[in-house]
């Protein structure tokens, strides 16, 4: 999801994600054979009419997948079949500005989701992804004439190479994890962003990733550099609909905060319960800087994301607020990792889970703090909220401090649904449904309350969906 | 249309410990009754169960309100046929803003009751809270705030009152209303009480283990429970009694 529905009578009516859920036929312009190897990622490469240099950061970015092991502390991911995925789905030839020019099934798709609509009213920009490629994007005027640049990934390598090389892959290198570098060797659209030094975007700009066929593979790579005493609010949203087998989305963020800028990143995603969702988040900040990630996920079979700030000089400010809602067959093994690598730095780490019907969430966080950053103030806190014994929850708080002249706070909570405070709210007329849903709307509603208001709404829907039928 | 609720012989327990042990009371709307006796006599375990908490188990006896038996009744479809439990301890809802969450529950009774007025919405619906809140000396900043989040004693007695008031029912049980409550705030909400009471001719049963309460409210009735019975029935009279010679006096008769 992200953009808030037109019709909320199709939310209503039905259950689950199955108002994102819907299928559109479309006929792709290119789709690579399932399976990976040399061959496909030098055609995805050629179709793109990359310079040599992306190809060889392909290819190495590839040597280095194939030499990392799985995994194997956090989720279980002994399901995806990395033979079983196209890794390459081109919806039409290239990307388009006018929204006119967009083929009509994929514009019908996002027609459903209510995105032009909503890009009229309360958006700077937009951005849409379909399959593996960015198929529209739009920019105020104003800030085009600013200097301020939106484009897919693919069109500012293009477009801006020198930009584009002196920063891509530098906050997130392909050997970080296996799954940035298999990014790395088959990334496809996302977006990049470039804010010039003092332009202040007061609308967010956004983005929709829409996975549509079957056992496909997204790749976005999304790059943001906010220049000096800048300042962004970027919204992704991510919906698929439902299949039998499995799709892998596996996105690389990078976001670049130069001295004095601001970017706030908001993801509100509801992928089907099919989708792995593995992504690697980054964002590195500069003097007297601020990061903000908040990050939604409801929905996916496993979603694994730990949206990451390293504060490199001296009173950069780091924030991560996530909220994670795990239901039956689930997985949300999520949380935030700060490092402190300056004096003066600050950070906050707030996470809030939700299980029902037997699923899982699980915190994993980290703060690290180098020898020499004095005066660093850091603050964790992760509720956890189960709505029945069958649920669980895990937390796994890391502490990594070499330096004295540090504040750190750390709170945990773990908490059921009471039967009290069920009784009092459903003594004053509402079913006990209801009540758990406000309850459960009440303890998400700290995060929910600092997104935008539209995407607030909405998220207040999609608790409430994912509560229908959940108790008695 | 003077609705009756009538309690015979009832009975009800927590696990294996039976608690009331053949309650029997008629309450009629526009009358007031005020139960009275010691900690643990089984005061608010009847109000709890007349609301259908969980915790307990009904093993007999009947509630009619007029034909229905409510027993078989869920809490919120209690709720809907008119019934209220103002709590001893009101729970704290975090998150969860006062003014949204009685509006949800007015539209919700509403709505069951086939009301022909349409839902009310945001903006009318602040206006009535706002009245409301003024006439029982509630800041009106509390409709934004977290159900009872932060509130103090007198605050959350206060904000059970103003529920009551908001969702209009036609018999309310209003648990300890009085304690945490300082002698003005207890004028002020004694004195609402009768307000709304009168107006709604709305059947009132006020527990209460302090006869400082009759200084403000005038009952039609005062009854005296111990060990999970009504054992008086009375006036004023009984009070001068109690304030005389204790509830010992009624217990060992």
């Amino acid at each position: 999801m992200a953009v808030p529905l037109k019709t909320k009578k199709m939310l209503t009516q039905t259950g689950d994600n199955s108002a994102y859920s819907f299928r559109t036929k479309t006929k792709s312009f290119f789709a690579s054979k399932k399976g990976l190897n040399t061959d496909i990622i030098r055609e995805i490469s050629r179709q793109k009419g990359e310079p040599q240099w992306m190809l060889d950061f392909r290819l190495h970015a590839y040597e280095v997948f194939l030499g990392k092991e799985m995994p194997k502390w956090g989720a279980d991911l002994s399901g995806i079949d990395f033979e079983n995925i196209h890794y390459y789905v081109r919806p039409q030839d290239k990307s388009k500005r006018n929204w006119e020019d967009v083929p009509k099934e994929i514009k019908d798709t996002f027609d459903k989701l209510g995105i032009p609509e909503a890009e009229k009213k309360f958006l700077a920009g937009t951005g849409a992804q379909f399959e593996s490629e960015m198929i529209y994007h739009s920019l105020a005027e104003n800030l085009a004439k600013q200097g301020v640049i939106f484009e897919s990934t693919d069109d500012a390598l293009k477009n801006h190479p020198e930009l584009f090389k002196k920063h891509f892959g530098t906050v997130v290198p392909p050997g970080d994890n296996k799954f940035s570098a298999l990014n790395s060797a088959v990334w496809s659209g996302g977006s990049f962003i470039y804010v010039p030094k003092g332009v202040h975007i007061e609308l967010p700009l956004q983005a929709y990733f829409r996975i549509n066929i079957e056992n496909m593979g997204q790749f976005e790579r999304t790059l943001i550099i906010a220049d000096e005493g800048s300042s962004i609010h970027y919204v992704e949203g991510c919906t698929a609909p439902t299949y039998s087998s499995d799709s892998l989305h596996s996105a690389v963020v990078e976001i670049i905060v130069k001295k004095g800028a601001r970017v706030q990143y908001t993801t509100i995603q509801n992928w089907s319960g099919n989708v792995y969702n593995l992504v690697t988040k980054r964002a590195m900040a500069y003097e007297n800087a601020e990061m903000f990630w908040l990050d939604c996920n409801l929905g996916s079979k496993v979603t694994m994301k730990y949206p990451s700030i390293i504060l490199r000089e001296r009173g950069a400010k780091g924030e991560i607020q996530s909220l994670a809602f795990a239901s039956k067959g689930q997985h949300q093994d999520a949380g935030g990792k700060v490092m402190h690598l300056a004096p003066d730095t600050s950070s906050t780490i707030i996470s809030k889970s939700i299980s029902k019907n037997g699923g899982r969430s699980t915190y994993r966080g980290l703060v690290k703090v180098i020898k020499g950053a004095k005066n660093v103030k850091t603050r964790v806190v992760c509720d956890a909220l189960m709505l029945d014994p069958e649920s669980r929850s895990d937390t796994y708080p890391t502490m990594d401090i070499k330096e004295e002249d540090v504040a750190v706070a750390h709170e945990a909570t773990v908490a059921s649904i009471g039967e009290d405070e069920l009784f009092y709210l459903m003594s004053r007329g509402l079913s006990e449904e209801q009540a758990a849903t406000l309850i459960v709307n009440g303890f998400a509603n700290p995060i929910i309350r600092k997104l935008p208001m539209e995407y607030a709404v909405e998220l207040n829907r999609l608790l409430a969906l994912e509560m229908t039928g959940s108790v008695g | 249309m003077a609705k009756a609720l009538k309690i015979k012989n009832l009975n009800a327990a927590i696990g294996s410990t039976k608690i009331l042990n053949g309650v029997s009371l008629d309450i009629l709307q526009g009358e007031i009754h005020i139960i009275m006796g010691q900690n643990g006599s089984g005061k608010s375990t009847l109000l709890s169960v007349l609301m259908g908490n969980p915790k307990y188990t009904v093993t007999g006896g009947s509630v009619m309100l007029d034909k229905k038996d409510i027993l078989d009744l869920s809490p919120p479809q209690r709720a809907q046929n008119g019934l209220f439990l103002g709590f001893q301890h009101p729970q704290v809802v975090a998150g969860v803003a006062l003014g949204n969450f009685l509006r949800l529950a007015k539209n919700t009774i509403a709505s069951a009751q086939k009301s022909k007025t349409p839902a009310i919405g945001p903006a009318p619906f602040a206006a009535t809270l706002r009245a409301e809140m003024e006439k029982l000396k509630i800041d009106p900043a509390f409709m934004s705030r977290s159900i009872n989040e932060g509130f103090s004693g007198g605050e959350k007695k206060k904000s059970e009152v103003l529920q009551m008031a908001i969702l209009e029912p036609s018999f309310a049980f209003l648990d300890e209303i009085d304690s945490g409550l300082d002698i003005d705030a207890l004028k002020i909400v004694a004195k609402q009480l009768g307000v709304v009471q009168k107006k709604q001719g709305m059947g009132l049963v006020i527990v209460s283990h302090n006869p400082r309460i009759l200084d403000f409210i005038k009952p039609d009735k005062i009854h005296i429970m111990s060990k999970g019975k009504i054992i008086a029935q009375g006036g004023k009279e009984i009070v001068k009694k109690i304030e005389k010679d204790g509830f010992d006096s009624f217990i060992k008769k």
